[in-house]
This record gives structure tokens, sequence and C-alpha cells, in this order.
């Protein structure tokens, strides 16, 4: 564009001076929270508030819940994906966008629509009673659910990429050199994809790990059942002071979780070869 | 005050709603002929300005609208924020870390007393609330009393032990002896009357005065519900910045014509 030969010369295209400010005014806004959290820890009490057992029945649950509902989007996620890859643009475009909607939805929006379709007068909950005697709502598998709901799209979305990005090249050599359809699919397909299907994995399981919204109002709010880690801190923090202090504890122990999905992510990018 | 049957709810709500009604249009004609004084009032007089932010326990959602409304009508000078309806404690952690109210009125005493260093003089008992079962019309699973809740196949919910509704809850169920397993615990009773409204849970603990103000759940009484009853304060805090509307409305409140409201809506005295 208008970039001044001399920077350019001096190793770097110029920015105008000015975005310095609104780009240290975004970083702050992201990063400062964070020290805001840390400043306001009673430290000494972190450790005593991350292994009570309030903490850690939560945080099991957290790690069971959201490595099932992990495990549940790559069963369905990683098909859709491949549909949506493979379909004409107008039909892929449609699916993509409709797949992509829990991603721009407000997940409370999502809880109350989870609720009116498998809850006990849902249209589907309704039949799920009757006919078998299953109740949804206030289990742990309603959590798996609303979890899926809300990490399924980054699932869909990092793989869907990775194969369009990947074509369909080696996959028609392989078939013409006699390989079955499924034979491609696990020597071919999904070797390919394999950083963005890891990249998606990592994404759905820290929003599957993080969702509160959703399990929220379908799943309720009972400890060991469906108290996760985000509504034990909503139900800490709302303790009028006598809890807060753990609610911060559960906070940083996420925080962590996050930084460490991050490192595993970045790690998997600068792997050499791909 | 005698507790509301189901059946005799629609008639007393509309006679609840034609009374404010008659009311606000009194105190608007009065307002329209005579612009100065305020002759119909006799609690506040004298012209309030400025603004009131309530901060109320969500049961008393109900309640509060009216009586915002009226003292809104009585006092023209005077603009009320919307009203932050959510459970005591949740509240009372908003307040904590600075949240612009005036007034806040807490389900129970020990909620109040999270804030106490932020109020303004000592907090005035205004209201008392017991519990009762929600349960869905009809009563179709025939619940009778709390020990029919420990049923492992009913789904009960209730509120968290830390807030108002259920710290009242605990002690009752503690002082019966009955041990139940909640498919869910709500931050505000509110939330808990929604899931029987949805009739996704079965029954829960909810107050008297939320099954009051609601057609569409049925309430069974507890024995002895009394021992566990909620005294219901209401603060000034020490930050508003307009503390002779904060203390109007507050006297209003406590005062005969708020205590009415209130007894309509299911509250006892405090």
């Amino acid at each position: 564009m208008s970039a001044n030969p001399q920077r350019l010369a001096l190793g770097g295209v110029g920015i105008p001076r000015l975005l310095y400010v609104p780009a240290a005014l975004g970083f702050a806004l992201l990063v400062l929270p964070l020290v805001g959290l840390v400043v306001r820890a009673d430290w000494p009490r972190v450790p005593a508030a991350i292994v009570s057992a309030e903490a850690l029945a939560a945080l099991a649950l957290s790690l069971q819940t959201a490595l099932s509902a992990t495990a549940l989007c790559l069963i369905v996620g990683v098909p859709l994906a491949l549909v949506i890859a493979r379909s004409g643009s107008r039909l892929a475009g449609v699916l993509r966008a409709l797949t992509t909607l829990p991603l721009v939805m407000p997940p409370l929006v999502g809880g109350i629509a989870l609720l009116y379709l498998l809850g006990r007068n849902g249209l589907v909950g309704g039949f799920l009673e009757l006919a078998f005697g299953i109740q949804l709502p206030f289990t742990t598998a309603a959590v798996v659910i609303a979890q899926s709901f809300v990490a399924l799209p980054f699932l869909v979305i990092a793989v869907e990429g990775a194969l369009r990005t990947a074509g369909t090249g080696f996959e028609t050599i392989a078939a013409t050199l006699g390989a079955g359809r499924w034979t491609v699919f696990r020597r071919v397909t999904l070797p390919t994809i394999l950083p963005g299907l890891l990249a998606g994995t990592v994404l759905a399981f820290a929003r599957a790990l993080g969702e509160f919204g959703a399990t929220a109002l379908f799943a309720g709010n009972a400890a060991g059942v469906t108290r996760t880690m985000p509504l034990a801190i909503y139900t800490a923090f709302n303790g009028a002071g006598a809890t807060q202090d753990s609610a911060i504890a559960l906070s940083l122990l996420l925080v962590v979780v996050g930084i460490i999905i991050l490192l595993l992510l970045r790690s998997w990018r600068t792997t050499p070869g791909l | 005050m005698p507790q509301d049957s189901a059946r005799g709810l629609g008639a007393q709500r509309l006679v609840r709603a034609a009374s404010v009604l008659v009311l606000a249009s009194g105190l608007a004609l009065a307002g329209c002929s005579d612009g100065v004084s305020e002759s119909q009032t006799s609690s506040a007089p004298g012209e309030l300005h400025g603004s009131l932010t309530i901060f109320a326990a969500a049961s008393l959602t109900e309640s509060f609208t009216e009586l915002a409304d009226i003292f809104g009508s009585d006092h023209p000078g005077v603009t009320i924020a919307p009203i932050s309806f959510d459970g005591s404690t949740t509240l009372a952690t908003q307040i904590g870390e600075g949240a612009p109210a005036d007034v806040f009125a807490a389900a129970d005493e020990a909620t109040m007393r999270t804030v106490s260093g932020l109020l303004d003089g000592e907090p005035t008992p205004f209201a008392s609330n017991s519990l009762q079962i929600a349960v869905q019309l009809g009563n179709p699973l025939a619940i009778s009393g709390l020990a029919d809740l420990s049923d492992p196949d009913l789904k009960v919910v209730v509120c968290a032990p830390h807030v108002p509704c259920g710290a009242s809850a605990h002690t009752l169920l503690d002082r019966q002896n009955i041990v139940l397993t909640p498919a869910s615990e709500e931050l505000n009773v509110k939330a808990v009357l929604t899931k029987v409204q949805l009739r996704e849970a079965d029954a829960g603990l909810v107050y008297v005065s939320d099954i009051a103000a609601t057609d569409s759940v049925e309430g069974v009484s507890i024995r002895g519900a009394d021992e566990a009853k909620s005294i219901y304060p209401i603060g000034i805090l020490e930050r508003s910045k307009n503390p002779a509307v904060a203390q109007a409305f507050r006297d209003f409140v406590v005062s005969d014509r708020g205590q009415i409201v209130l007894a309509q809506y299911g509250f006892g005295r405090p």
C-alpha cells in the first residue's frame, strides 16, 4: 500500500503511530482483567480452595463431561465436516451456516432451545420419557449434550477448513490405485487433516470446559451431577463474600488450563513439516 | 395473613389490579388538578426529586414492582430505575463490588449483614415469608408434605444453601430430619419456580409469596414452616446520592400502605 520505502528498507512496513494507542487499549482490555484476578486472589488460601472437596468434584465433573463432549464431537463432527466439504457449494453453504449458528448464538439461548427439545415437555424429550423413561434435564448427560452443542461448531469448522485446504488429489489417486472408501478415509483423509483435526479437538474441548449458559438452563446446578467448574465459580462467587475466595481460586485454575491448551495448540501448529 | 388457595388467586389478582388502577388514576388526577401540594399522600410530604435505584430479592419481584409503581405515582419528581431483582446473595455481591444501588431489600438478615458496612444506619425489617412446596397444577403426584420430597424418583429443585430461600429450606429439612437430593440448586427462588412451571421439576421449595404471585403452580403447605421464617430487611446504602428519596421509599415500604401491598402478595409482618 502506501509503504515508506525507507522503512521497508529498515525491515518493516510502517503503521500509523496513532494506531498504537487503540492497539494498546485493546491489549490492556484483554490482559488487565487477568491481572486483576491474580492480584485479588488470596494466594495463601488458593491451594486449600483448589483442593476442597467441592472444587475437586467440580473439576472432575468438568474434565469428565468435557472429554465426553469432545469425543461425541469427534464422532459426529468429523463425518459432518466431510459431508460439508464434499457437498456442492450451495448445499455446503447452507450446511455451514446452520452448523455455525450455535457459534454466534448466546449459549443461554441454546440452553432454552435444548430444554424445549429435550426437556420433559419438549418435542423429543416427551417421547424419550414416554417410550424409554429417559429424563435428560438435571443429568450429567444433559451437561455433555449442552457442551457438545456449543463445542461442535468449532470442531466442524476446523476440520472442514483442513479438508478443503487439503483437496481431494491424494484421495483420488488412492482410489484409482484400488483403495476402498474406508481405506481412503483412514489411510489418506484422516492423516492429511490431522493438524486441523487436533486443533479443532483442542478448541472444542476448551469450549466444552468453559460452557456455562446452556448447562445452567438445560442441566441445572447440582453438586457432583451438573455443577461443572463454571457453574461452581458462578455459585461460589454469588455466595455473598463467604465463598468468593474459592470462586477466584477456581477461576485461576481454569485460566491455567486455558494457558496449557494454548501451549498445546502452539506446539502442534509449529510442528515441523506441517 | 391466611394462606392463599390456588383457586382464589384469579379473583384476588383482579381485585389487586383494579385497586392499583384506581389508586394510580386517583393520584394522577390529583397531580393534574393540583400540581404543587400532594394532598393525597400522607406518608411523604414535600417534593422529592432525583433518581432511585432499588436492588431487591427475587421473591420481591411482583410486590416491589407494584410498590415502586405506587411510590413513583406519589412522587412524580422521582425517576425510578428498573429494579434489579436477583438472588439476595448475588445482589449483595454486586453491592459489595460497588453497584450503584440506593436501597437494598434482602430476603434474610444474614445476607443483609454481609453488606452492613456499606449501609447508612441499621436495616429495617419490613416483611416475613415462609416456604411452601410448589407443585404442578392439580398436584398430580399427590405431594402432601416435606417428607414426600425425599422420594428419590422425584425431581426436587431447591435454592443453593447460601441463598436465603436455600438457608430456610435447609433449616426446615434439618429440623424435620428429612434428607433430599436436589435435582438442582438454583441461585434465586424464581429460578426454582421456573423449573416447576416448565414441569421439568416435580416440586420446588419456594416462598408462599412466590406461589401467591403465579397462577401456573400450586402450593402445598409445610407443617412447621413458620419455624424457618425469613425476615426481610431493607437498608439504605451509604453511597446513595439521594438518601432522602431512599428513606422515603423505605418509609413507604414499612408504612401501612406498603404493608397492605406486601400482604396481598402473601408476605407477613416482620
